[in-house]
């Protein structure tokens, strides 16, 4: 079965099939970068730029491994140290680096929307790896693999989303993702961080962190994006911390398992604690593996339908 | 359409078939020490399930690694088809550094399958000898230069026809034959 795409620009553009598709073929390239040699040839023939208009580490080096594990050509651009300072609009400096005979365009962009504009304009094809406050769906496949792989299926899992889910990427994608494949959704953070029209999404919302870990099965802790927030959104950090952190003694409390999840990058000691993202509950770091194998699957099947 | 099926093992020779190539990797292969046998994903698997049962049942106590190898990701015709395929699992829990391999699949044609695998195979090492089993040999159409090491039947056909092997291990009759399509 081919993906009903040839870009991955959002999860909101894809199929619950593709999802799962997605998730399978994951399984393999897991296996694989288990071996003692990790590299398949697969995609030897194609030329991948990474171009990254925004700071990235985690999903950067993810992907150019993934890259790299799937014997793909890969050249990197980061907006930085590139012509975009001088002028340059995204057209210009993509159709540059395209006439260099690029298969595949992975690209990551403070504006919502660019990759979707790029993809009306360019033959290649395109991997959103986060466009401004929009969406990541690579994020939210990795993390949704991730559940899967802790609870069998995705169906009537109850995950909660904390945090500033106003200007997460991660948020929306993640909801898109858990509604697709039927599992229930609360975000819960201030209200001023709640999207004013969250509802429409088919999401529960919640204002009280304890009530909410309650209920879940599994929360995605997401970071303060203080970069973003142009206004004050809370007071301080520090009563932020007080009411939506979560620390060992509100865990302990809540006297169940509860699987802990974290896109990175963490500030410990504002919406999680130290102890609480290095305890067995967090599944920070498998994540982190899972998005390796999950990148290789989305390329690989990209890649196939050429 | 009609199909026509040509039973190649007719009147139980598939055991009979079976335990001759056995015999040749007993005579072969001794006790199977450092003896590895990797079955290709996705029909080799289950000729090669049987190789070891019947392997097992003429050596009591017999020692040998098995695995089962996906070549998915080596295909030489990735992006050169409609879809990409599904790939399968790949189960080695072993490496294969120093050891004696002998690849099994269900059908050879073309070889690239077999190209694939032993590219495939080189995850896990480099062994020290590699040989090819096949249940049926679908002669004069290779497209590489790959032969078969053990064999059960050699077949001449055509592209139109196809061979069908149900083995018992994967809910089949045992039963392998030889489809022709007349339009």
């Amino acid at each position: 079965m081919p993906l009903s795409t040839r870009h991955l620009l959002g999860i909101k553009y894809i199929e619950r099939e593709d999802i799962e598709q997605i998730f399978e073929t994951a399984d393999n390239f897991k296996e694989v970068i288990n071996r003692p040699i990790k590299k398949v040839p697969s995609l030897r023939d194609i030329t991948i730029a990474n171009l990254f208009f925004e700071n990235s580490t985690r999903t950067r080096l993810s992907f150019e491994l993934a890259e790299k594990r799937l014997s793909a050509d890969t050249i990197n651009f980061s907006a930085g140290s590139s012509s975009v300072k001088k002028g340059e609009t995204l057209l210009d400096t993509v159709n540059n680096i395209l006439a260099m005979k690029v298969d595949m365009v992975v690209m990551r962009h403070p504006m919502p929307g660019a990759p979707v504009f790029l993809g009306k304009h360019i033959q290649a094809q395109i991997v959103n790896a986060g466009d401004g406050t929009h969406e990541h769906p690579t994020q939210a496949l990795l993390d949704g693999f991730s559940l899967r792989e802790k609870f069998g299926e995705l169906k009537g899992l109850r995950v909660a989303i904390v945090g500033d889910i106003l200007h997460s990427r991660v948020a929306l994608s993640n909801i898109f993702l858990l509604n697709k494949m039927g599992a229930e959704v609360r975000v819960c953070g201030p209200p001023t961080l709640i999207p004013k029209y969250i509802h429409s999404l088919g999401v529960g919302v919640s204002y009280d962190l304890r009530q909410t870990l309650q209920w879940c099965d599994a929360a995605n802790m997401l970071r303060i994006q203080l970069e973003r927030q142009d206004i004050k959104y809370f007071p301080s950090l520090r009563e932020y911390s007080l009411l939506y952190q979560l620390n060992m003694p509100l865990l302990e409390q809540l006297g169940k398992p509860l699987v802990i999840m974290h896109p990175g990058p963490i500030n410990r000691g504002v919406e999680i604690t130290s102890e609480v993202a290095d305890s067995e509950q967090a599944i920070i770091l498998e994540q982190v593996e899972n998005g390796v194998a999950v990148r290789m699957a989305v390329l690989y099947l990209l890649a196939g339908m050429g | 359409m009609d199909a026509q099926k040509l039973d190649l093992f007719p009147q139980g020779k598939l055991p009979i078939t079976l335990q001759r190539i056995c015999h040749q990797l007993i005579e072969t292969y001794g006790d199977f020490r450092d003896v590895a046998i990797l079955g290709l994903q996705p029909r080799g698997i289950y000729l090669s399930r049987r190789i070891l049962r019947v392997l097992q049942e003429l050596v009591p106590g017999i020692k040998l690694l098995h695995g089962e190898l996906d070549i998915t990701f080596f295909r030489d015709d990735f992006r050169r088809r409609e879809t990409p395929k599904q790939p399968n699992q790949t189960k080695i829990d072993f490496l294969i550094e120093h050891r004696r391999v002998i690849l099994v699949d269900d059908v050879l044609y073309t070889g690239r399958s077999v190209r694939a695998a032993l590219d495939a195979m080189l995850a896990y090492g480099r062994p020290d000898s590699v040989e090819l089993l096949v249940l049926v040999d679908r002669r004069r159409k290779r497209e590489l230069p790959i032969e078969p090491s053990y064999t059960g039947i050699k077949v001449d056909t055509v592209e139109t026809q196809r061979v069908m092997v149900e083995l018992e291990e994967a809910g089949g009759n045992d039963l392998v034959y030889l489809l022709s399509r007349e339009d």
